[in-house]
């Protein structure tokens, strides 16, 4: 077996429209899916997931690009051709058929024989466990399980990979909860390639092998939720993933000279004027006497149960937050307008572009 | 609450405005259909019920013959019109908004528009020279006559039910490997079905009722019942006549409040 991509897609433009008013959904996009893995496009509303999603189902053709399956060319295959099979937002489920008709009606179309679709209709009942629903109408059923059916549909026919469009987005909190567990569960016992969109980047972080952040049709970093949360390319992602200090410094190797004064030690080499990006777990509260420490100065408290921000400003009044764990009694130690000194983590400090 | 917003139902004299509207209504086909059972031949006393005047039009050949017609039109312009409507809606509402889509919806409706007396004069003359030049004669000219102007009552339940269909379940079937066809036949038929049901119910009751046109383009011999019923009455007005048109009534009210039922929203 070679070590062959899922997807590929290749300098993938997409734009609607014609002239000056064309809005470009997708911007030169370049990304490798692999075999197998839990891939999540991540994004805010409007970065284009949705029609990359759609290209790769074949229901939108690009203006520009090409887009590989395990290597072959399938740029403007018709959807029913591609070994590809979606999950909508909307769940898009028939309505004149039961679950059991809905889940094989892959099946029927791609011809197999009637005791196979039989045999894996009944798997996939199985699998999401709605082996006591398959002869009802899917409006009788709840949201739950109206996504459970729409994800045995696409599953059945066994595709190369299975897309989904914020298939969770419409449950409440508990249920989705469940539902990623579950999701997670299916693609892990399937080894079916997912390719999920989100724009819920904790959803993002809790469940996927890599994940690719989007912006403004833009792909703007792909890597393992620890790559993109510990060593973001630019501000966007930064920002987007978790929260983030973002300080100006001049860089002369590895030293960074904050607009402060006060000096960082960097990871990896740079020079002239940069943006570093601070996680605010990945900064102590220290002595202020401490000579290493940074001086600053507390501005604010904010308590979130497990954690409490705390707002502090540098010597020229740069602001930076501070994650600390709430102590289970009394106060947590400081008080507004005490002096403290900061130390960060070793590798805390990153340079982003942009 | 919220302020009381403006209601009619609460005007004064509100109910019985509504009372005397719906018995001007009623109150004819009551009549109708009461007298239909009158032993009497004179509309001006009671002679106790019968069935009388129902089993004499049962008994009358020309009255059969009518109905037979009439049903035979009906049935043949009902179906041909849904199959039009259905490919209009279809051809209407599947696709992007495009220049001139009013101009299109106007030209369909045509025959909802148009003066029915002034379609009936301009089919009477083009047929009639058709048939001078082909010789060939028959039923033909009704039913394409009635198929003509039933398309717009097919059209629009069908239209109605496409537009509140959602798009992506049939992007869904085609994702499931249904090729166009199949994605029609599967999945966009068996959901418009309702919609195609109820225009062509519509449709074949708009079609047995019709006179104006039958009138003009029926050759000799070719009566439906309504002209039939028209025929009669120029010469001498009986109670068999109601009794027909309670039939027709009957008739028109079981698939109207079948039209009713599969139009309702559904699932
Ligand atoms: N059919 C279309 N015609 C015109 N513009 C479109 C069309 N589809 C998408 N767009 C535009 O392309 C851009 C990307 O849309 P897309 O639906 O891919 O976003 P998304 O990332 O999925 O957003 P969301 O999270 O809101 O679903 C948007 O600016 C949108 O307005
Ligand atoms: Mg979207």
């Amino acid at each position: 077996m070679t070590t062959q991509n899922a997807i590929e897609a290749r300098n993938v433009v997409k734009a609607f429209g014609q002239g000056d008013t064309a809005v470009r959904a997708l911007d030169d996009v370049s990304v490798e899916i692999r075999q197998g893995e839990f891939f999540t496009l991540l994004g805010p509303s409007g970065c284009g997931k949705t029609t990359l999603l759609r290209l790769i189902a074949g229901f939108e053709m690009p203006t520009d690009g090409v887009i590989l399956l395990e290597g072959q060319d399938i740029t403007y295959l018709p959807p029913n051709k591609r070994p590809v099979n979606t999950v909508f937002q909307s769940y898009a489920l028939f309505p004149h058929l039961t679950v059991a008709q809905n889940i094989s009606f892959g099946l029927e179309m791609l011809g197999k024989p009637r005791g196979e679709i039989k045999q894996t209709t009944e798997r996939m009942l199985a699998l999401v466990k709605l082996e006591e629903m398959a002869s009802r109408k899917t409006s009788q059923l709840s949201g739950g399980q109206q996504q459970r059916v729409a994800l045995a549909r696409a599953l059945a026919p066994q595709p190369k990979v299975l897309l989904l469009d914020e298939p969770l987005s419409a449950l409440d909190l508990k249920l989705r909860q469940a539902m990623q567990i579950e999701l997670k569960r299916l693609q892990t016992e399937t080894g079916i390639t997912f390719v999920f969109v989100t724009h819920d980047q904790e959803e993002a972080l809790t469940m996927s092998d890599r994940i690719g952040v989007m912006s403004a049709g833009k792909l703007q970093q792909v890597g393992s939720a620890k790559d993109i949360y510990t060593r973001p390319v630019n501000r966007f992602v930064a920002s987007f993933i978790g929260e983030t200090n973002f300080l100006q410094a001049q860089a002369q190797g590895n030293k960074a000279r904050l607009s402060s004064g006060d000096v960082v030690d960097l990871d990896a080499a740079a020079t002239g004027a940069v943006t570093l990006t601070i996680r605010p777990e990945q900064i102590r509260l220290a002595d202020p006497a401490d000579a290493d420490a940074l001086p600053a100065t507390v501005t604010n408290l904010v308590y979130f149960g497990t954690d409490t921000h705390v707002h502090l400003a540098l010597a020229d009044s740069t602001e930076v937050v501070v994650r600390q764990q709430s102590p289970s009694t009394g106060d947590s130690g400081v008080v507004m307008g005490q002096k403290v000194g900061l130390r960060f983590a070793p590798g805390a400090a990153q340079v982003v572009g942009d | 609450m919220a302020k009381p917003s403006f209601q009619v139902a609460r005007l004064p004299g509100f109910s019985t405005v509504a009372m005397l509207a719906f018995l001007a209504l009623y109150i004819p086909i009551l009549t109708l259909v009461v007298y239909s059972f009158n032993s009497e031949i004179s509309m001006g006393e009671w002679g106790g019920f019968s069935w009388k005047w129902y089993e004499k039009a049962w008994a009358n050949e020309a009255v059969k013959d009518a109905t037979l017609r009439s049903l035979n039109i009906a049935a043949f312009a009902a179906v041909i019109s849904t199959a039009l409507a259905t490919m209009a809606a279809l051809g209407t509402t599947r696709r992007r908004v495009f220049k001139g889509q009013t101009f299109i919806y106007v030209m369909i409706n045509q025959p909802l528009m148009v003066p029915e007396i002034v379609t009936a004069v301009a089919l009477m003359i083009l047929f009639g020279l058709i048939k001078t030049v082909t010789g060939v004669h028959g039923l033909g000219y009704l039913i394409l006559a009635h198929s003509a102007f039933c398309i717009p009552f097919a059209y629009l339940p069908i239209r109605a039910r496409l537009e509140g269909m959602d798009l992506t379940l049939e992007t869904a079937a085609s994702d499931l490997y249904a090729s166009p066809w199949a994605t029609f036949r599967r999945v966009t038929l068996p959901l418009l079905m309702p919609g195609v049901i109820a225009g062509m119910m519509l449709a074949f009751v708009v079609s047995l009722d019709d006179v104006v046109i039958t009138e003009f383009v029926k050759s000799a011999g070719q009566d439906t019942l309504p002209t039939y019923m028209l025929g009669q009455m120029r010469r001498q007005l009986t109670p068999e006549i109601n009794a027909i048109s309670t039939g027709l009534l009957f008739i028109t009210v079981a698939m109207l409040t079948a039209f009713f039922l599969l139009t309702r929203k559904q699932d």
